[in-house]
């Protein structure tokens, strides 16, 4: 007991993984906390999965060192596969077995853990006990992909992308039965494109891009850094290009940047700043097409950190 | 004792050996093709080709002129022919279309005229019938008397020799495709991915397939030989003993090639391909619905090592003739060189991404 409890459940360093000429992970370093949700957090293809799935054990890095639990794939695997709960990015499960069966299969795999019962139940799935996969809807087939993940009592929980496709309401219920296990003090890997999500469930982020971590903390430490509580969003009509220097000078504006016609500046003090923008505006006759605001986000970390979106729709 | 049920019933080789029987039953075209199909396809063939009263031979003859009425009359005196009176372009179109086997013609005074094709058998067999009809009539006398009996002996018939050509062709089929489909579409789902990912033992995932295989094998065999024997009385000459020990070993050794042939591909497609590649030509030369030493001597060497071949050649050699182990032993090797061979490369080669 005190080995796992002197060991971080993960420690990652200087990852590095190429498909060919394309470098999925280049030299990426991470570490968990025992009893900690842990969130990657970035757009598609940089380098999450390939990260999750090297942690897992399902692929090899081609340099770096990785230590799960205090052990090291290649030499412990079969412990470390007792220890680990893994939820895949899309596993599709058989669609003809019955919910029970499922849970039952992998169950059967591990020495220790709840009963099948048991599990279903924590995932909520008691009143689909005896349907078939293939009737389940997309949430219902996510927690069945939970439920599979927990069969073990895992020390880690590895979840990749568990919310991604899912409705709103699906992923608030998916969202509360991750808090519920989180409650239990065991470690999650959680990676995910959804900056709601990570605000909500992660204790730490770290915001990975191009196979590297750009941004290590807690949500409120990342929103921090940002120095600006507020993001104030705006198009104007036809006009020729407003320079950004003018508008970050304004009162209460930390800093300015346009994309695509779309002015973002990051606002300190917004009761200050939208007179200002809006008297710079009529001075420059200049015509309001849209204006937005809202809290600032982690979504707003990664676009300043990186001009670009989580998700490009 | 409960307890010990339980821990009986969740054994994980339990467990994935019930997958796989859940996952077949629960498929409803794939109970019909494995279990349902061969036994409609023996019925079928067996009452086809059933040994029956021999059918009458149609012929055509041109009746035209004294000569034609004299010879109409002299073929149907005769008991095996079916007489068609047509005209000359009618009856030659009749033959052409195979509805009747030979035409027959007045050819001068006292001459008769045969038309057929000498590469049809029945228009030979024909050519002796009419033949015969006309000398007779003509006032021939046999100089040897004849006396017939007819005989009708179960394993000489062709639903004797089919039976054990379906027997193999469907162990090799459920075989080829009950691993090669299966595996590949949970490659497909990553659902194999996943299951790596616990710790479950990938020889007891392996093996769920064999278990499953082999059980099925008995329901599989016991129902077409069990509908063979009561329905046609096949014979069953060689011990059971050794008719398991046959349908076993090209069970696993099918099981094998599956597994040989779904190691490494993606995509269900891709793997379909890949079995009708590796079964076609054993459809074809390993002598289900006929001899394969029809084939030239020169590809012989060819057919006699394909697995099904081999497999066919045991199955008849026991039911049919009651062949001893000793003398099976050739086709035995055969497919045990194969199950050898497919599971070393297949192990080998695999992938559980």
């Amino acid at each position: 007991m005190t080995g796992t409890a002197t060991h971080l459940p993960l420690r990652v360093r200087g990852l590095r993984k190429a498909y060919g000429d394309v470098v999925a992970v280049d030299g990426l370093d991470l570490e968990i906390r025992a009893g900690e949700c842990f969130g990657l957090l970035g757009p598609n293809g940089a380098g999450k999965t390939t990260t999750i799935e090297i942690c897992e054990g399902l692929n090899t890095p081609d340099g770096g060192e990785v230590v799960v639990l205090g052990r090291q794939w290649g030499r412990d695997d079969r412990e470390l596969r007792e220890r680990l709960g893994i939820s895949l990015q899309e596993t599709l499960f058989s669609e003809k077995l019955t919910v029970a069966e499922t849970v039952r299969l992998f169950r059967s795999f591990y020495r220790d853990g709840p009963t099948p019962e048991a599990v279903i139940s924590m995932v909520q799935l008691q009143e689909k006990t005896g349907s078939r996969v293939g009737q389940l809807s997309g949430g219902q087939r996510q927690r069945l992909a939970l439920a599979c993940a927990l069969v073990g009592s895992p020390e880690l929980l590895f979840l990749d992308e568990p919310t991604t496709g899912l409705d709103p309401q699906s992923r608030r219920q998916l969202w509360e039965l991750i808090e519920g296990y989180k409650a239990s003090g065991r470690a999650i890997l959680l990676t995910t494109h959804y900056m709601e999500e990570a605000e909500r469930l992660c204790d730490r982020v770290a915001i990975v891009d191009h196979g590297r971590v750009i941004a290590l903390g807690t949500p409120r430490e990342l929103i921090a850094s940002l120095r600006a509580e507020h993001v104030l969003e705006f198009a104007a009509g036809d006009t020729s290009p407003i320079d950004e220097r003018a508008l970050a000078s304004l009162e209460g504006v930390c800093s300015a940047g346009q994309r695509d016609g779309t002015y973002r500046l990051q606002v300190s003090e917004l009761h200050r700043a939208v007179p200002a923008l809006l008297g710079e505006l009529r001075r420059r006759e200049i015509q309001l097409t849209e204006l937005r605001t809202h809290s600032a986000t982690l979504e707003d970390v990664f676009v300043t950190l990186t001009g670009r979106h989580l998700r490009e729709d | 004792m409960r307890t010990e049920r339980r821990r009986w019933r969740s054994h994980s080789l339990v467990q994935l050996t019930l997958v796989r029987y859940r996952e077949f039953i629960r498929e409803p075209e794939a109970v019909f093709w494995v279990f349902v199909f061969p036994i409609l396809l023996t019925a079928g063939l067996g009452i086809a080709f059933r040994n029956q009263a021999p059918e009458r031979t149609a012929v055509a003859v041109v009746e035209s002129g004294q000569a034609g009425a004299r010879l109409a009359k002299a073929l149907r005196a005769n008991p095996d022919l079916t007489v068609q009176s047509l005209g000359d372009s009618a009856a030659m179109e009749a033959l052409r279309t195979g509805r009747v086997a030979l035409v027959a013609m007045a050819a001068g005074e006292r001459g008769v005229e045969y038309r057929f094709d000498v590469e049809r058998p029945e228009s030979r067999a024909a050519r002796l019938l009419v033949n015969d009809a006309v000398q007779r009539g003509s006032g021939r006398r046999d100089p040897v008397g004849v006396s017939e009996r007819q005989v009708s002996e179960p394993g000489s018939r062709y639903v004797d020799f089919v039976v054990p050509g379906l027997l193999g062709m469907n162990i090799m089929g459920s075989g080829i495709w009950g691993l090669g489909f299966a595996i590949v579409d949970a490659r497909r789902k990553k659902l194999l991915k996943r299951l790596i990912a616990t710790p479950m033992s990938r020889t007891q995932y392996l093996a769920s397939f064999l278990l499953s295989r082999i059980t099925m094998l008995v329901v599989e065999v016991a129902l077409l030989l069990g509908f063979a024997v009561l329905v046609f009385g096949v014979p069953l000459r060689g011990s059971l003993g050794m008719l398991a020990v046959i349908c076993l070993l090209s069970a696993l050794a099918f099981s094998a090639v599956g597994l040989l042939l779904a190691s490494r591909a993606q995509t269900v497609e891709g793997v379909s391909g890949l079995m009708n590649l590796i079964m076609l030509p054993m459809w074809i030369f390993s002598g289900v619905f006929f001899s394969a030493s029809r084939f030239p001597d020169s590809i012989q060497p060819f057919i006699q090592a394909l697995p099904l071949t081999a497999v066919i050649d045991a199955l008849r050699a026991s039911m049919l003739e009651g062949a001893s182990a000793a003398r099976l032993l050739p086709e035995l090797g055969v497919i045990a060189l194969w199950l050898v061979g497919s599971f070393v490369l297949a192990v080998r080669m695999f992938r559980w991404r």
